[in-house]
């Protein structure tokens, strides 16, 4: 048969386009029934190599939508519009352990999308697919400024998003394994939202005095948003991940200095030593090291380091003292922290308080620890460094890779409605807010 | 607080009863422009929310050329009950265009006041995008927008190249150009691109068709010494020609020919003449079949002007040289054999093309091929109201623009292109979908090619 005869056509759109964003795949064969397996190609930062396929059957026209037509095997199955990208997972061979992070945003991730013959599960890199084009995938919008943040001994960076401004503000802040990750505040600043990323546990500062940050710390990285000309200053909020979660709750319901305009909390818990620093709340929690259990597979799972939610009001963040609204996002499958039963443990507390109105948590079953924004490969564990014992730990993250890569699109979209409603005043007072999620 | 937690219960988030001390929050408008990053024949979605409903405002679009020039368009809009403007749902009622119109904000665009005179826009670094300004002003502004902070704005990038297109410098058995090659393992239909008279190495055309998935050659084909005599000239296009069909990526029997203007006259003269070179198809855009044998480009370039009586200059001082070749229209020994061609072709031409006689050229080829027995593989489209430079869409519309002959000791003279904007810009915007569907259809199609559309 002809080659040349049995061209395949390959359309992404958008080919450009940013990390929250749908792509939509076609395949042009032209002839029916044809077997196809599409394929995704990343190869990450580190080096290292990330795949995901779909088998697919050409119709009647042969052609293949991706985001119409059921996927019938591979990495993902069913209609996944997205899923070549939320299914990446690390190359046959590749070690174990490993995580999928852009930590240079100025720069696109490169997504290679080929089209193979036939239904095919491995060896992709020894053969010749039928066609192939190049998406980029950017955590940047044109137009954001990058502007690295190091005054007042703070290691951070400021993305202001394009125009005259002013723009709400909001302090982005990661977990426990530190260093200065830009790629959520970043992708936030390609929203509108003028968005510091904050290292914490990390910065200069504490590697060069090998001490930890204070809690005011926090209150320069709040200031400097405030005072900046294009960021409105009464319209800033915070949101955290994991231990972001635990200085997020503080800094909203005990800082005399931020007056936070809403707060956003993932796969966190409102458990730590009230009038602690930072190093008492790292303290508190290694303190139950011996609650570590291990899977079959050699990973650890922290959640019961700060089980049972104590009922002591020494060591949780007093709920009642909140004053802007708080989104809590939570996997109810998370092995590391036991978000689900804090979140139960602060609705309670701030339904007894009379502020519960300010709160909404949305829980997702079967999601773990790591809900990243959207498409971003699901992690069921990875290698951590521990910031408490500076070993290299396999922890287990939970959550189950099409449930948990739902979670993250669903948590995304609602966690820019939540931000835009309440940090610009565009909408009418009065419609129920966000009686639409 | 007993009223206000009721009303709260109801939605689970409640926004904060504002301190009256504390400003208000941002209530700017919120515009979103998809996509950001995209190729120039993508249509742009522009939506601006969160604007006071039934509120006049402006879009406004900025470009900061190569040449240093700033080019803009602008619309002159009013929001909907729910503080809406969708550029394309709503209408324009002012500015750069009006109507409803998608795009308008790209091809109305032209030159800000006080600028030089004769300005073309061309993108000559394929490898980096254009830059748009999209900004929303408050009111209906129609000058003067940089002295006014616009509300909000977003910055938009035009490729003429898509991920993974790879851009290759030809410099090989003396023909000059630059190959662009669809990223995947191909192999692919070829093109060989050739831009008009002003000469030079144009290359977003071609870019833009590899993003399509056509391995491009953008010729230069006008300032070499060597190419003196018709014979040299006609062997450069074809070696040319072979290039692409050598190509290890490129199908051999799948490369067809694309011109506009001069490139045209070189397409149907290649196409009608050369026993080497075979194109599966031809695409000529605003071109001629004016060509005396045996002569060579230069010399067709001076042909008309030793009929320089009929050079018209209109009352704006710009040359019109349409008429130049008219009479040539009755001597058959100076035009293309076309009744020769063996392969589809595609005439895309503007009624108001004041550089050719674009309709009457049209009109005669089809004679010709219809009296020599192969009228069945033409197809034309002839736009009303669209002059000479027929370009890939949204490219702004120039009625007429400082040009300068390459290779000939002329000097720059203000030629008139013709058309008016809007039906110029549709034309561009349908006669590109028509291009790339001949295209995919003679070069892809596993089906044998048919001249029709």
């Amino acid at each position: 048969m002809d080659r040349k005869q049995c061209i395949v056509k390959l359309f992404v759109q958008p080919s450009r386009g940013l990390v929250d964003e749908n792509f939509i795949i076609l395949v042009q064969k032209d002839l029916p029934g044809y077997q196809l397996t599409v394929h995704a190609l990343h190869k990450c930062e580190d080096g290292h190599s990330w795949e995901a396929f779909g088998h697919y059957i050409s119709n009647a026209i042969g052609t293949v939508n991706v985001s119409e037509d059921p996927s019938l095997g591979g990495t993902y199955s069913g209609v996944e519009q997205m899923g070549l990208l939320w299914s990446l997972r690390p190359v046959p061979g590749s070690k174990p352990g490993l995580r999928l992070r852009k930590m240079n945003v100025q720069i696109p991730m490169e997504v290679t999308i080929s089209v193979y013959q036939g239904h095919q599960t491995e060896g992709f890199m020894d053969q010749v697919p039928l066609a192939s084009v190049v998406v980029e995938r950017w955590y940047m919008a044109p137009g954001v400024s990058r502007i690295p943040i190091t005054e007042d001994g703070l290691t951070a960076t400021l993305f202001l998003p394009p125009g005259p401004g002013p723009f709400p503000g909001l302090l982005d802040l990661w977990g426990g394994g530190g260093q200065l990750v830009e790629y959520r505040a970043s992708l936030l600043a390609s929203h509108g939202i003028a968005s510091l990323a904050l290292d914490y546990l990390t910065p200069k500062i504490t590697m060069e005095t090998r001490k930890m940050v204070d809690l005011q710390y926090f209150e320069k990285a709040y200031k400097i948003l405030e005072q900046h000309p294009q960021v409105h200053g009464s319209s800033i909020g915070m949101l955290g991940l994991s231990l972001g979660t635990s200085i997020t709750l503080k800094m909203a319901a005990y800082s005399e200095v931020m007056k936070l305009r809403c707060a956003v909390c993932i796969s966190g818990s409102h458990v730590q030593p009230v009038d602690g620093s930072m190093e008492d709340i790292l303290k508190h929690f290694n303190k139950n090291a011996d609650r570590t259990r291990v899977s079959e597979e050699n990973e650890f799972i922290w959640r019961d380091l700060l089980l049972p939610v104590p009922s002591d009001l020494a060591f949780k963040v007093d709920m009642g003292r909140l004053k802007c609204p708080l989104l809590v996002v939570v996997g109810e499958d998370d092995q590391n922290w036991p978000a689900s039963e804090s979140a139960m443990d602060m609705k309670e507390m701030m339904e007894q308080a009379g502020n519960s109105h300010l709160l909404t948590v949305l829980s997702y079953p079967n999601a773990g620890h790591l809900i990243e924004p959207p498409y971003t490969p699901h992690a069921r564990a990875s290698l951590f460094r521990s910031m408490a014992t500076r070993e290299k730990m396999m922890a287990l993250w939970g959550g189950e890779t099409a449930a948990h890569s739902l979670a993250q699109e669903d948590a995304w979209r609602k966690l820019l409605v939540f931000l835009r409603e309440n940090l610009y005043s565009g909408t009418n007072p009065g419609t129920p807010s966000l009686s639409h999620l | 607080m007993l009223g206000l937690r009721r009303l709260a219960v109801a939605a689970s988030v409640h926004r904060p009863v504002r301190r009256l001390s504390t400003m208000s929050p941002p209530t700017s408008p919120i515009l979103s422009v998809q996509p950001t990053r995209g190729l120039v024949d993508e249509k742009l979605k522009v939506v601006v929310e969160s604007l006071p409903p039934g509120s006049p405002v402006t879009l406004h679009s900025l470009h900061h050329s190569e040449d240093e020039d700033y080019w803009e368009a602008f619309g002159h809009y009013v929001s909907d009950f729910r503080g809406m403007v969708s550029v394309s749902e709503d209408l324009s009622f002012g500015g750069t265009y009006t109507g409803k119109e998608d795009m308008g904000l790209l091809w109305s665009m032209r030159p800000v006041p006080g600028s030089r005179k004769g300005l073309r826009l061309r993108k000559m670094n394929v490898c980096s995008p254009m830059l748009h300004n999209i900004s929303v002003y408050s009111g209906h502004v129609s000058e003067g927008f940089r002295e006014q902070t616009p509300l909000t704005s977003v910055l938009v990038e035009r490729w003429y190249m898509a991920p993974g297109v790879k851009r290759i410098d030809i410099m090989e058995k003396g023909v000059r150009g630059t190959l662009f090659i669809p990223p995947g393992p191909g192999p692919f239909p070829g093109l060989l691109d050739m831009w008009g008279g002003g000469g030079g190495l144009i290359e977003y055309r071609s870019a833009l068709l590899a993003s399509h998935g056509y391995v491009s050659l953008a010729m230069d084909y006008f300032n070499s010494q060597e190419l003196e005599s018709a014979d040299l000239e006609f062997k450069y296009f074809e070696t040319a020609f072979n290039i692409i069909k050598e190509h290890p990526q490129v199908i051999p029997d799948r490369v067809g020919m694309f011109g506009l203007s001069l490139g045209s006259l070189v397409t149907m003269h290649v196409a009608a003449e050369s026993t080497i070179v075979k194109p599966r198809c031809c695409i000529c855009v605003s071109g001629s079949h004016f060509y005396p044998r045996d002569r060579t480009i230069k010399e067709v370039i001076m042909e008309p002007r030793s009929n320089s009586h009929r050079l018209r200059i209109d009352e704006n001082n710009h040359h019109v040289w349409r008429d130049m070749w008219i009479h040539l229209l009755d001597d058959p020994s100076k035009k293309v054999d076309v009744g020769k061609i063996n392969c589809p072709i595609l005439l895309v031409n503007g009624k108001d093309d004041q550089n050719v006689p674009a309709d009457e050229c049209a009109e005669d080829i089809a004679l010709l091929m219809n009296a020599a027995g192969n009228g069945h593989l033409l197809s034309r489209v002839l736009y009303p109201d669209t002059g000479h430079l027929i370009e890939p869409p949204y490219s702004p519309h120039f009625r007429a623009s400082n040009f300068k002959a390459a290779g000939v000791a002329t000097k720059t003279v203000m030629l008139l292109w013709g058309g008016q904007t809007k039906p110029h810009s549709d034309a561009q915007e349908d006669a590109w979908r028509k291009i790339l569907s001949f295209l995919q259809h003679n070069l892809y199609s596993s089906t044998p090619p048919r001249a029709k559309l």
